[in-house]
């Protein structure tokens, strides 16, 4: 399986500029796993210190947020789009 | 369209006498049969609140007028400065060092007289939230820190006030419609906040001009949506706007039952949302225990001959701009690998532009196990105003 993963602004920094990644696995957290294996400053950014998503960085599988989905043990398919969203404050 | 929403534009908007010169005004509003004199009316019945006169504050709130929304609040108590003119066309290069209240009244007022404007020139807080946002049929949040989106947020949940939200950064914006009957709110995307400093500000990070006329101006469309009560607003989806590769999308936003405001409902009242803001756990947490030390302090202890490490931790196109003396650039997110590199044994002044990047920093540095480390209070901003001011500011 392999899923396209978008990168907002803020955290794309933090992959050398890459604003989306190809990323294989058969859950979302195993596409999280393998970017932040390539990109290791994302870490810190994507999972928290229990394995988790941050509550002010959401990932939306396609259309949908995974909090509803299953969190990172959500299935993928090849060719899902992982977007993740961080919360900006900017006015 | 919800029911929720037509009962509730319904029972807000009474109609209001359009006069001769208003039919000539929104003459090409009167053209669409979505709008026609029956809109109009609406839109000069509405009652908008619009949190922040900067940049999402400032097109939202001149089309609103344009558009003839009867009733126009407006939440701010900054002054105008120079760096706002970039995007903030509500105030001029006339209006600096201007409450940007006073300008954005001049410039609404010649935009369209016929509006009320209702300025609050405070900060909105937890205790004044309340009465200020009951007295609106909607809200246009366009804020610019997070304390003041959950409290607008929350506000708005328990007077049942729909709030149009947008925000942005860098290349990046968000838009969206919180806070119906049905709805999700901003609690349900974002159930807790950064913790302080994690996530940069416009002035740290950097924001393109015309980002929040996009943003703003999408804003200003729900607005008018809801007033009228027509098309699809964002309500369950939240808007993305990549201005860099000219890409909109939108995700679906669900109601988090958990969540304590609209889910549970356990949040009955405001609270301390500064309070609420720095106590969130994450990647930058505990940034008010950094060890700071003032320009004027480094400047003289420098001077006099200690030998103190210096490094820069903002970006190479910062550097560009103006660096101080005998400092050694390291981008933040390079910071880990240039570790084996830092003297372990001589002290470290670590800068940025304003004082966040380089608290982050210190913090990691503390961590790696340096001693004597700290963080330079108002980074290179303080230092040009207080040791060289041949540094531009930026």
């Amino acid at each position: 399986m392999s899923l396209t993963v978008s990168l907002p602004s803020i955290l794309a920094r933090l992959a050398d500029g890459h604003r989306a990644l190809s990323a294989p696995g058969t859950t979302v957290g195993d596409a999280v796993a393998d970017i932040t294996r390539r990109f290791p400053p994302l870490a810190p950014r994507l999972i928290d210190e229990q394995g988790q998503p941050y509550p002010f960085v959401t990932f939306y599988l396609n259309d949908e947020d995974i909090r509803f989905t299953g969190g990172f043990a959500s299935a993928v398919r090849d060719g899902d789009e992982l977007t993740i969203v961080s919360a900006v404050a900017g006015g | 369209m919800t029911a929720a929403l037509t009962s509730h534009t319904a029972r807000a908007y009474p109609a209001p006498v359009l006069e001769r010169e208003e039919l000539l005004r929104y003459g090409r509003h009167l053209l669409l049969p979505e709008v026609a004199i029956d809109g109009q009316r609406r839109l000069k019945a509405a009652r908008v609140l619009i949190v922040g006169a900067g940049g999402l504050g400032s097109p939202a709130a001149l089309y609103l007028a344009a558009a003839g929304v009867g009733t126009l609040g407006l939440v701010d108590y900054d002054i105008v400065e120079v760096t706002n003119l970039q995007r903030q066309l509500l105030h001029g290069t006339r209006d600096v060092g201007r409450p940007k209240l006073d300008s954005a009244r001049d410039r609404l007022h010649d935009t369209n007289p016929n509006v009320k404007l209702e300025l609050h020139p405070t900060r909105l807080t937890a205790a004044n939230a309340l009465t200020i946002i009951r007295n609106y049929d909607l809200v246009l949040d366009g804020t610019d820190n997070f304390a003041t989106r959950y409290l607008v947020n929350d506000a708005c949940v328990l007077l049942g006030v729909p709030n149009v939200y947008g925000s942005i950064f860098r290349f990046d914006g968000q838009a969206s419609v919180f806070a119906t009957e049905h709805g999700p709110c901003y609690r349900c995307i974002y159930p807790e906040p950064p913790p302080p400093g994690l996530v940069p500000s416009c002035a740290e990070g950097g924001v393109l001009g015309v980002l929040p006329g996009l943003v703003g101006t999408i804003q200003a469309t729900e607005a008018i949506k809801l007033i009228l009560g027509i098309g699809t607003p964002l309500t369950g989806r939240l808007l993305l706007v990549n201005a860099l590769d000219a890409q909109f999308r939108s995700v679906t936003v669900r109601r988090d039952p958990a969540c304590p405001v609209c889910g549970t409902r356990e949040l009955r009242e405001l609270i301390d949302y500064d309070q609420f803001c720095a106590s969130s756990g994450g990647p930058g947490a505990g940034l008010d225990a950094v060890p700071q030390i003032e320009p004027r302090e480094l400047a003289i202890r420098r001077a006099s001959g200690e030998s103190i490490q210096l490094i820069d931790v903002r970006e190479p196109h910062e550097w560009e701009i103006g660096r101080i003396d005998g400092a050694w650039l390291v981008p933040l997110h390079r910071l880990h690998s240039a570790i084996p590199q830092i003297d372990r044994n001589t002290p470290i002044a670590v800068y940025c532009k304003a004082g966040t990047r380089s608290a982050l920093a210190v913090r990691d540095l503390k961590d790696a196990g340096f001693e004597e480390v700290w963080s330079v209070t108002g980074g290179i901003l303080r230092w040009s105003r207080e040791v060289d001011a041949g540094i531009p500011e930026y």
